[in-house]
């Protein structure tokens, strides 16, 4: 079956524009904030929401730092494929200061449940979040569940939800993929 | 994801080039681990790692261990000095009965050329070659690769320099081969005696002249004369050879120009490598012990992937 268009480039860009609203009203002292991405899709998120609240809301310089959770996940040695590193940018301390974790797609839960362990590498947090733009409702693995949502989906357990970033040949969009 | 094509890491020319591009893309991912405040992930928590070493060794003991540790496995070390193996057990027996309680992976370091592919062919196990006699160390030469690349970047074209021991040495020959499919041209010195005859055939050049081999190369791999395989006198006297072959601080100043010295350890000082050159800043001996953690872990993490959980 052919992909289907969930959120087109317009749609997204309203989200992310009331992401980065909810983020502030959520936050009035954005200085205690890190923003954490999750390698290797959560990252093109966060870059795009820092970019939103640096240029269109003025909120200085943003802290944020790219987490990779491969080698904290539960997975390994279950499937058949060896599971690929991407590489961790955390130069930030999060000792004290409110995290949130930023991802694309939220399913099972399993992923946001190995960032937290390797959160634990960088210090103690006050408190996280999680901030996600697609929400593929009733398929947790976990009961962990967002603080901010982008958007909420409804898709079977073998269906794929992608998103795809704007870059030189393609605009922003979010589909689903039947089985 | 790519995977190794090999179940064990026996020796480098049981390698691709890709295997090696992929161990050190992983051991970048690791080196920026162990430079956390927290060192540890949890990868192989449900893996037992048995180190076994017939043969005497601080570092890649040390350095294997340490790498087990940080992925979380489970480790027992085992050092031949104090076994069975002196009441007269035979390698596979011992080995099977370790493995009798539930090990996944065997790392050994053996006397004997080949111990390594041997047991591989003979137990149910994941091996890891420490060092077999004077046959191969690929995770020697892993992370000496590795240690070059980080300082000189893309291997191919580079001159690689080995100097000294190169008869008895396991470094030079997993070096030899790891260089060369990385694209590196190597050259060897040491006198005579102490380079194999038809070493030549492996692609690489020899020479006798110390001056002319560090006039040549971008990086120079200084190996330790190893006395104790030594059945008879391969050079008239160690000042004799720390003359000839030794690397000292008036060489490298006649050679103008600057070139990255490496060494495998232990080092004999004053012998094959003097003091001041040996802790000089071109020098990155200690660079190779931290990469060395780095690479066995990326090495245990493939090999590991591997073997994958049977479904229940």
């Amino acid at each position: 079956m052919s992909p289907k268009v969930l959120l087109s480039s317009k749609k997204i860009d309203i989200i992310l524009n009331r992401l980065a609203c909810q983020l502030i009203e959520k936050h009035p002292d954005f200085s205690q904030v890190v923003l954490v991405g999750l390698q290797p899709r959560g990252i093109f998120l966060l870059d795009r929401l820092v970019n939103l609240l640096e240029r269109d809301y003025a909120k200085g310089k943003v802290i944020s730092g790219k987490l990779d959770i491969t080698f904290f996940r539960d997975d390994f040695r279950r499937f058949d494929k060896t599971l690929a590193a991407s590489s961790s940018e955390m130069e930030v301390t999060i000792e004290g200061k409110s995290v949130v974790i930023i991802d694309d797609v939220l399913f099972t839960g399993r992923s946001i449940r190995a960032a937290l362990t390797a959160l634990d590498n960088y210090g103690r947090p006050l408190d996280v979040q999680l901030l996600v733009l697609i929400d593929r409702r009733f398929s947790r693995h976990l009961p962990i569940q967002p603080d901010f949502i982008g958007a909420q989906v409804d898709a079977l357990e073998g269906d794929k939800v992608r998103v795809q970033w704007k870059d030189d040949k393609h605009d922003d969009i979010v589909y689903i993929e039947k089985k | 994801m790519k995977k190794l094509s090999v179940d064990h890491l026996l020796g480098i020319k049981y390698l691709n080039e890709d295997d090696i591009h992929l161990i050190f893309e992983t051991a970048d991912h690791f080196k920026e681990v162990i430079n956390r405040p927290i060192k540890k992930v949890p990868s192989l928590r449900d893996i037992t790692i048995a180190n076994l070493f017939f043969e005497n060794s601080t570092r890649t003991k040390l350095s294997f261990e340490l790498a087990e540790k940080r992925l979380s496995a489970d480790v027992i070390n085992f050092s031949a000095s104090q076994s069975s193996v002196s009441k007269g057990e035979t390698l596979i027996d011992t080995v099977n009965n370790i493995l009798a309680m539930k090990v996944d992976v065997v790392v050994m370091r053996h006397p004997n050329p080949g111990a390594a592919l041997f047991l591989s062919q003979n137990v149910d196990a994941c091996i890891i070659n420490a060092g077999d006699g004077t046959h191969e160390h690929p995770s020697q030469a892993l992370l000496d690769a590795y240690s070059i690349k980080e300082k000189l970047g893309d291997l191919k074209g580079k001159r690689i320099a080995i100097v000294g021991d190169i008869l008895h040495s396991r470094v030079a020959l997993s070096n030899i081969f790891a260089l060369k499919m990385l694209g590196a041209e190597v050259k060897l010195c040491g006198p005579k005696s102490l380079i194999p005859r038809h070493i030549q055939s492996l692609g690489v050049s020899v020479s006798t002249d110390l001056m002319e081999t560090l006039k040549w190369c971008d990086a120079v791999n200084m190996l330790r004369v190893q006395n104790e395989r030594m059945d008879l006198n391969y050079f008239p006297t160690t000042r004799e050879y720390a003359q000839l072959y030794g690397l000292n601080l008036k060489k490298l100043e006649r050679i103008k120009k600057e070139i990255v010295i490496l060494h495998p350890g232990p080092i004999n000082r004053g012998v094959e490598i003097t003091s001041d050159v040996a802790d000089s800043k071109n020098a990155i001996i200690l660079d190779q012990v931290e990469n060395g953690v780095a690479i066995r872990m990326a090495v245990i993490y493939l090999l590991v992937a591997k073997l994958n959980i049977p479904q229940v």
